[in-house]
């Protein structure tokens, strides 16, 4: 009964399906109210890659992969070279289109069918290997620049901070650990902090899934502690999806890892498990 | 009281900027009173010839700025920013052409000697209103201002950037040299525009008439400067240094790069008319040599030996280029070519930031000395 009720209601004529809608409307009979361009978490699961394939003149850069991230997660991503890392953060991002398979950000968005802006503005940021910040301006102004805002050129000419702005950018800038480094220039910055830096700039767009491409390649060690600080400490906010190579730091932030090999995923759990497991000792060690 | 803490306030925190003005407030001051008040046989009296020569300085000066902006800003190298300088010339010119009247040499009250000469018989419509001061100097601001609107949307929207860039804006200009050197364009052909008699009813030879034109060419670099000033320090302007070094991670970001870069140059472009409105009445004649390439090469050079991305740098290598041109053709003419190729040579090897980089780089040493 209470079946066939939902059929009716899905199927009411005066209506038009959700993934039409323009505005906030309940659809009685489900449990949650569903908006458009919100993102919708009531599973627990904010990015759902699901079968995707890619394939590059006939080699399979990813093979039918699945992964499922959780809302406030954070997910080390491991596999050795030619995994298909960079090519999955390429998909999730909207650089690359699969040839198979879904991509969806909540229960509702749908990833593939949008270009990298699109992307990035229902709240999906990523941060690239080498960092890049704008080397005259100072750590404050970076900042600035990557508020979430209007950016038309007339808005900018008038453009004034209003104190909650001031606070937000205080508050990352904190976050970030470079509040001494306000007004420094950028290009002053030393490696690590530039990366930090260029963290707070997605952070200043506030999204709900980070994406990091290997953030400790070029560190010393100190420099590493506080990035594995600063990540931990961003998971929960946001969700974050940390891709690299340093065994060493996704030790040190991991929960749960997942090891990519030949396209898909060969192995998922805590670091000692993933470590424990036969096959993963073999794609490593070849032994 | 407003206009002096609004002042301030643009200038907090660029001293360089802020000594300029005052010391181009104090030549607006003092030169004026050597002309008109000090007796002429004193050492002391500069003569009306010094002061429109230092009037057209200043409006040389306002032109530097306004590549300064796209080129030491932006990072847009334009090499035919000559061309907006001209066409705002131009634009004064048709204005003062028209105050002629029945002065020319055929008499003629409505048509300009040449098309008289042309065997013209009534004006072409383009020429329509340009009797009217305002009329005018809404064109001195607009054809520039337009002109740059319709080549930076199509070259920016296409992303030329770079070399490439520079080399349409090249192109631009020689097309325009060109067409202007045509005497069917009815903008006088090789010879321009000349023999002005008036503005505004005020006769053009008088002393009185050149020591306003100066005055009005200072403040007018004044507000200029103000204004850019005022851009380059707002959001905008941080923007725009964004995309000069990162341009990529700008539209990253979610910036309309094409967007910002188009409004920066229509600006510049807009200035550069005014520049060249103020120009025409102190030289007395504009032609399309001012279209040449080589014009806007020059200004790139003064730009570069002053200090990019500075704006003073731009006025002060403007003044002191143009000041040497003015000595050396009058000493060695042959050399003049030469010295400034030679300078900017060594500028760009040895002074990336301009003259100005070598002040700012003893202070920086004091100010280490200090702590």
């Amino acid at each position: 009964m209470k079946t066939l009720d939902h059929v009716r209601e899905t199927m009411r004529r005066d209506q038009v399906f959700d993934f039409v809608a323009e505005g906030r409307y309940p659809l009685s009979g489900f449990r949650h109210t569903v908006t458009p361009g919100e993102i919708d978490v009531s599973h627990g699961t904010i990015l759902y890659v699901e079968n995707v394939t890619v394939s590059f003149d006939g080699f399979k850069a990813l093979n039918d992969l699945s992964l499922y991230i959780q809302d406030g997660e954070l997910r080390c991503i491991i596999g050795p070279n030619g995994a298909g890392k960079t090519t999955m953060m390429d998909v999730i991002t909207g650089k690359t289109r699969p040839d198979t398979g879904r991509v969806y950000l909540g229960q509702t968005i749908d990833l593939t069918r949008m270009n990298e802006t699109e992307v990035a503005e229902a709240g999906v940021g990523r941060k690239f290997q080498k960092p890049t910040v704008f080397p005259e301006h100072t750590v404050f102004q970076n900042l600035e620049l990557a508020m979430k805002t209007d950016k038309g050129a007339w808005t900018s000419l008038l453009a004034h901070l209003s104190a909650e702005q001031l606070d937000r950018i205080d508050e990352v800038m904190q976050l970030i650990g470079l509040t001494e480094q306000r007004g420094m220039q950028a290009k002053l910055l030393s490696h690590g902090q530039k990366q930090w830096l260029e963290i707070g700039m997605l952070l200043m767009h506030d999204p709900r899934v980070l994406l990091v491409d290997e953030p400790v390649a070029g560190m010393t060690h100190q420099e590493m502690d506080r990035t594995a600080e600063l990540l931990t400490q961003l998971a929960g906010k946001h969700s974050v999806v940390v891709v690299e190579h340093d065994m060493d730091f996704v030790r040190s932030i991991a929960r749960t890892v997942t090891v990519l090999h030949e396209g898909s995923v060969l192995a998922e759990g805590s670091m000692d498990d993933v470590q424990q497991d036969e096959r993963v000792r073999e794609v490593y060690l070849g032994s | 009281m407003l206009a002096k803490t609004l002042f301030k306030r643009l200038l907090q925190d660029d001293r360089g900027g802020d000594r300029m003005l005052t010391v181009l407030i104090a030549v607006l001051v003092v030169v004026p009173v050597l002309n008109l008040l000090v007796p002429e046989d004193s050492v002391f009296h500069l003569s009306t010839y010094t002061v429109t020569l230092l009037g057209k300085y200043l409006t040389f000066a306002l032109l530097a700025i306004a590549l300064d902006l796209v080129w030491g800003y932006c990072g847009i190298l334009s090499l035919g920013h000559g061309a907006f300088f001209a066409l705002g010339g131009y634009a004064m010119g048709m204005y003062l052409m028209r105050q002629i009247g029945e002065r020319g040499v055929y008499g003629n009250p409505e048509l300009p000697d040449f098309m008289v000469f042309l065997n013209w018989s009534e004006l072409p419509w383009y020429w329509y209103g340009f009797d009217m001061f305002w009329f005018a100097m809404l064109m001195v601001a607009l054809v520039p201002g337009l002109l740059a609107f319709v080549f930076g949307w199509l070259a920016f929207r296409s992303r030329v950037t770079g070399v490439y860039l520079s080399i349409i804006t090249q192109a631009l200009t020689y097309a325009l040299l060109l067409a202007f050197f045509r005497n069917e364009m009815g903008f006088g052909g090789n010879n321009g525009l000349t023999d002005f008699k008036d503005i505004l009813g005020f006769d053009l030879q008088s002393d009185v008439t050149r020591i306003v034109l100066f005055i009005a060419s200072g403040l007018t670099l004044l507000g200029g400067y103000l204004l850019s000033r005022y851009i380059v320090d707002s959001k905008f302007g941080r923007v725009v240094i964004a995309i000069r070094d990162a341009e990529d991670r700008a539209r990253f970001i979610g910036y309309n790069v094409e967007q910002y870069k188009l409004w920066i140059f229509v600006l510049s472009a807009v200035l550069a008319g005014i520049a060249g409105a103020l120009y025409v009445p102190q030289v007395g004649i504009i032609n399309p040599g001012e279209f040449s390439p080589l014009n806007s090469i020059e200004l790139a050079i003064w730009v570069a030996i002053g200090g990019r991305g500075t704006l003073y740098g731009a006025v002060i290598g403007a003044i002191l280029v143009n000041y040497a041109k003015t000595y050396f053709t009058g000493v060695i003419p042959e050399v003049w070519l030469f010295a400034l190729g030679g300078l900017f040579v060594v500028v760009t090897l040895f002074l990336p930031r301009g003259l100005i980089g070598i002040f700012d780089k003893r202070r920086k040493r004091s100010r280490e000395v200090q702590a």
